[in-house]
């Protein structure tokens, strides 16, 4: 893409307002550009460039997003495309409806140019497990983008949208954006409304925004953080702009670094980035504060039982009797066995039979009601550790992107979520900026957390920090 | 043998949409007309809870007599069947919206109380038809209409002993439910369901075993499927073969159980809180308004009757049947004062009348003002009991007043002396036999010449002046 076109959503915005440039124009550019590159990288499932096109020559250029294009990752729905979430079982599903988050997005003059791969359900670390084909990272093909979302990272990272929605479950949009060098934000659960999301772990999904700054995802939060009666989770809270009360310094902040996550074993480019962080927030007026979350190690067991026990009730009604894949058998119980088989890739069917597990009886006490214990006994030793400092600060990943292919034990793939998962255990807003690179040129992602219905606030230091560490403001 | 029965009730809930979406509850239109992305389950969409549903549900349970919980919290109950869109149904299981209760019922053995354990919310499954016809797709169909709509299941303790308290329950919870106007109560409509547990045991200090029965359709099947399950498993016991825990589908045709599955393969259902439902948090204010406004209970207004206006149990009963009766009948006794005649009146001649017509009270033009003036026509004499007879008729069809239907139809009762005494010379004159028969002591022939000078006066003679006279001549 040519180097005088905007390069961030707030960059288009302002060219589009000043009518320095058409959202037809801007569409043009990304279609070449997504067209050139988009066969190497494969973060799209299904484009939809010339309905794109017609939606941006319709856009009012003074809308807040004025036709900028916008992906969305193919577990959300958008009426009349499909809507695959990258597994067979819904190869052919199209979207009768559109979700909230994405009705809100075109209400603000969005164009969607197409809908993003991801692991199957959101189920991954990698967008391997897209029934598909893989995702590769822009930043070198020859390694993941990340996932869930990776289909919605490598887009915005390629230059094939100025920004992305995915979906966070256990880190889904924030371990993404980290491999592939640009921005995810979780917002606090509740914030943004899920209905058209495609159940994962209900009590943990939360759609939030990829981009390239800071600033671009506090642009989209503003569109995006509505009450939204047709999700009894989404919560009524006072408007606030995400964009306008982003803060040049963090005078007075207090930022936490938590001791247990320190002992764990991370990269050594990512524990030097970690320094330089601590470094700037210091040098932009921060404290640095000690905080111990004791439990904080048992986030990751506790979420393998949560998320698994949502999702087998969740994933339930793809039995191939009203819609998607449908395999006959010779009765009701082969039937929906063959479908099911036939439908599910092999995470999507280890997870759903781990989640009957822990439900059942006998052993529902053992497993999903001590997980949700231990759930509740970590959300309060991060409220109590965000009491004395104000956001907490940590790698988003134990190392940058891997290699397609190279892992292929689930724990290890799990082990790539072990600091993002705690935010989602706890319903807290937490976001992943780029903070350099590695010796390899991989792009680092670091986190931070803060708690509940302080979304403006860690937008507002995580934009700090980035920009001290070189990040476009 | 001593039979101990316990009851497993599904009451929907009389709401206009359905318990988590905004569907229609209507009855009988055209399969899957009444659905929408989140009552068919489809991927992505959320179920967001009818506040109607839950009015109705406390409503209910308050006049229940439970206790209705501030917090409660829906579970999903996890299943896999073709009208089950979800694979999984909303309801209420670690903590129910109300616990306890009872319902009085009398039958034979005398007046008693049937405790409640728990009454919850949930949302009902879609009705699978089964066809023969290939040609209409196949062998089963699924109508997702009924899929999502409110019900509230109540669970009765095993306090019943005969299918005759059962029946009793029953009726009794459906005269409720349709005073409270919670629900419809009709159970061809299926607004109304009920599983029996049953169980025999020859020690009445020990309970046998339990056998469920399924598919009952009407409180008929439910009485005539427990006296069948009742002998069967007095028969078993009695021959030395024990009672199996299963689950019997009643055979409505036949009077008879058959064995569906077994206890022991039944379901795990994997409960676990709903996510996607906040608890259900409920206002103490806004419990103490709705206590506030709870109606006289219809049993409550039944024994009231009885005790306060002196009725007999059968008319006490008959007006507390409907809700719209008994205030009726107040409205009319608060106009004419003699409860006993207007009851009275109420079961013979208005219910005759309604009969004939086949409506309900309320769907006639007749109003407690006009029936008590009715009735205080006939107490001053004005009409006679006969002639009323005739006016009622008016007032039920067409909404005029006593006095102008009186006047219509010229039934005016005459109580003017002078002009008795007339028809009475008459009456002597043309009986001469009846006359004599009199005259000789046999006084009951009396009523035969008032009943000669009634149809003489086309019915407006007072009957009782009409004697008086009478007798004077006849003496004199
Ligand atoms: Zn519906």
């Amino acid at each position: 893409m040519s180097s005088k076109l905007p390069h961030t959503l707030e960059q288009y915005r302002h060219a589009v307002h000043a009518h320095e440039l058409s959202a037809e124009e801007y569409l043009d550019e990304t279609r070449q550009c997504i067209e050139h590159g988009d066969p190497q990288v494969r973060a799209f499932l299904h484009l939809r460039l010339d309905a794109a096109r017609s939606d941006a020559q319709a856009t009012n250029p003074l809308s807040p997003l004025a036709g900028a294009p916008i992906a969305i990752k193919d577990n959300i729905m958008v009426a009349g495309e499909r809507c695959t979430c990258g597994s067979q079982i819904l190869e052919h599903y199209v979207a009768p409806y559109s979700a909230t988050a994405v009705v809100s997005l075109l209400a603000a003059g969005a164009v969607i140019p197409g809908k993003t791969n991801c692991d199957e359900f959101a189920m991954g670390s990698s967008t391997e497990n897209s029934a598909f084909f893989p995702t590769h990272n822009p930043a070198d093909l020859t390694r993941v983008p990340g996932g869930s979302s990776g289909g919605s990272a490598a887009a915005v990272a390629a230059g094939f949208a100025l920004g992305a929605i995915g979906s966070d479950t256990g880190g889904s949009v924030r371990q993404p954006a980290a491999f592939c060098g640009v921005v995810g934000f979780k917002p606090t659960y509740g914030l943004v409304s899920r209905y058209g999301l495609v159940a994962f772990g209900s009590s943990l999904d939360c759609i939030g925004p990829i981009t390239r700054t800071v600033r671009d995802a506090a642009i989209m939060m503003n569109i995006m953080a509505v009450h939204d009666p047709k999700d009894a989770t989404s919560v009524k809270r006072p408007h606030v702009d995400f964009e306008a009360t982003l803060q040049p310094t963090l005078t007075g902040k207090r930022v936490g670094i938590i001791r247990e996550l320190q002992r764990l074993d991370v990269q050594p480019e990512i524990a030097a980035a970690m320094e330089a962080a601590r470094k700037a927030a210091v040098r932009s007026g921060a404290s640095i504060v000690d905080v111990s979350l004791p439990h904080i190690l048992s986030a990751l067991p506790v979420y393998y039982i949560i998320a698994p026990a949502e999702c087998s009730a969740n994933l339930g009604r793809f039995d191939g009797v009203r819609y998607g894949l449908h395999v006959d058998g010779r009765n009701m119980t082969e039937t929906y066995s063959r479908t099911r088989n036939a439908g599910f890739g092999t995470e999507v069917k280890r997870r759903i039979l781990i989640g009957a597990f822990v439900l059942s009886a006998g052993y529902y006490d053992a497993y999903y009601k001590k997980a949700t214990s231990v759930r509740q006994l970590i959300t309060d030793e991060l409220e109590q550790a965000l009491q004395s400092a104000d956001v907490l600060l940590t790698p988003t990943t134990p190392t940058t992107a891997f290699r397609i292919g190279a892992v292929t034990d689930p724990l290890e793939m799990y082990k790539a979520d072990v600091f993002t998962i705690p935010a989602d255990l706890a319903g807290v807003p937490a976001i992943s900026f780029p903070a350099g690179k590695d010796a390899a040129g991989l792009p680092i992602g670091l986190q931070l957390m803060g708690p509940r219905w302080s979304d403006a606030d860690v937008l507002s230091s995580a934009n700090v920090i980035f920009t001290a560490l070189g990040g476009e403001s | 043998m001593t039979t101990t029965i316990g009851l497993e009730i599904h009451v929907q809930l009389a709401t206009r949409t359905k318990m988590f979406c905004g569907c229609s509850t209507t009855f009988g239109d055209e399969p899957n007309t009444h659905v929408c992305p989140v009552c068919l389950g489809l991927p992505g969409a959320l179920p967001t809870l009818n506040a109607e549903a839950v009015h109705l549900a406390i409503t209910l349970a308050m006049a229940l007599g439970c206790e209705v919980h501030e917090v409660s919290e829906f579970s999903r109950k996890n299943y896999f069947y073709p009208d089950l869109p979800k694979s999984y149904q909303i309801t209420q299981f670690d903590r129910p919206i109300a616990t306890v209760g009872s319902v009085p019922i009398v039958t034979e053995r005398g007046a008693r109380s049937i405790r409640l354990t728990r009454a919850h919310i949930e949302e009902d499954a879609g009705k699978s038809m089964h066809v023969a016809d290939i040609t209409l797709g196949g062998e089963t169909l699924v109508d997702f209409n009924r899929c999502g709509m409110p019900l509230i299941e109540i669970v009765t303790e095993p306090d019943m002993q005969s299918g005759d308290e059962a029946y009793e329950f029953l009726r009794n919870l459906r005269r409720l439910v349709r005073w409270l106007g919670v629900s419809s109560g009709d159970m061809e409509k299926g607004a109304m369901r009920c599983d029996v547990n049953v169980s025999v045991s020859p020690d009445p200090a020990l309970r046998g075993t339990k056998v469920e029965i399924k598919n009952l359709n009407s409180f008929r099947s439910v009485k005539r499927a427990i006296d069948y399950e009742e002998q069967r498993q007095a028969q078993c016991l009695g021959g030395g073969t024990s009672i199996v825990s299963e689950t019997r589908h009643f055979d409505e045709v036949q009077g008879t159980t058959t064995v569906m599955r077994s206890k022991e393969a039944s379901n795990d259902y994997r409960y676990f809180p709903e996510p996607d439902l906040p608890l259900l948090q409920l206002d103490s204010t806004e419990l103490e308004s709705l206590r506030a406004q709870m109606p006289e209970l219809p049993w409550e207004m039944q024994s009231r009757f009885e005790r306060d206006l002196g009725l007999s149990p059968y008319d006490a009963a008959l007006l507390t049947e409907e809700r719209s009766t008994a205030e009726f009948f107040q409205q009319t006794i608060a106009l004419y004062n003699n409860p006993k005649k207007a009851a009275s009146y109420m079961g013979t001649e208005v219910a005759r009348l309604l009969n004939e017509r086949g409506k309900t009270l309320s769907e006639t033009q007749l109003t407690p003002a006009a029936l008590a003036g009715l009735l205080t026509m006939v107490e001053n004499n004005t009409i006679s009991n006969t002639a009323s007879k005739d006016v009622l008729p008016l007032l039920v069809d067409t909404g005029v007043t006593p006095a102008e239907a009186v006047k219509n139809l010229g039934l005016e009762q005459v109580s003017d002396a002078s002009a008795i005494k007339d028809y009475a010379c008459e009456v002597i004159a043309e009986n001469a036999t009846q006359v004599e028969q009199f005259k000789s002591g046999k006084e009951a022939v009396l009523g035969f010449l008032v009943g000669q000078l009634m149809k003489k006066s086309k019915g407006k003679a007072n009957p009782k002046l009409a004697g008086e006279v009478l007798r004077t001549l006849l003496k004199s």
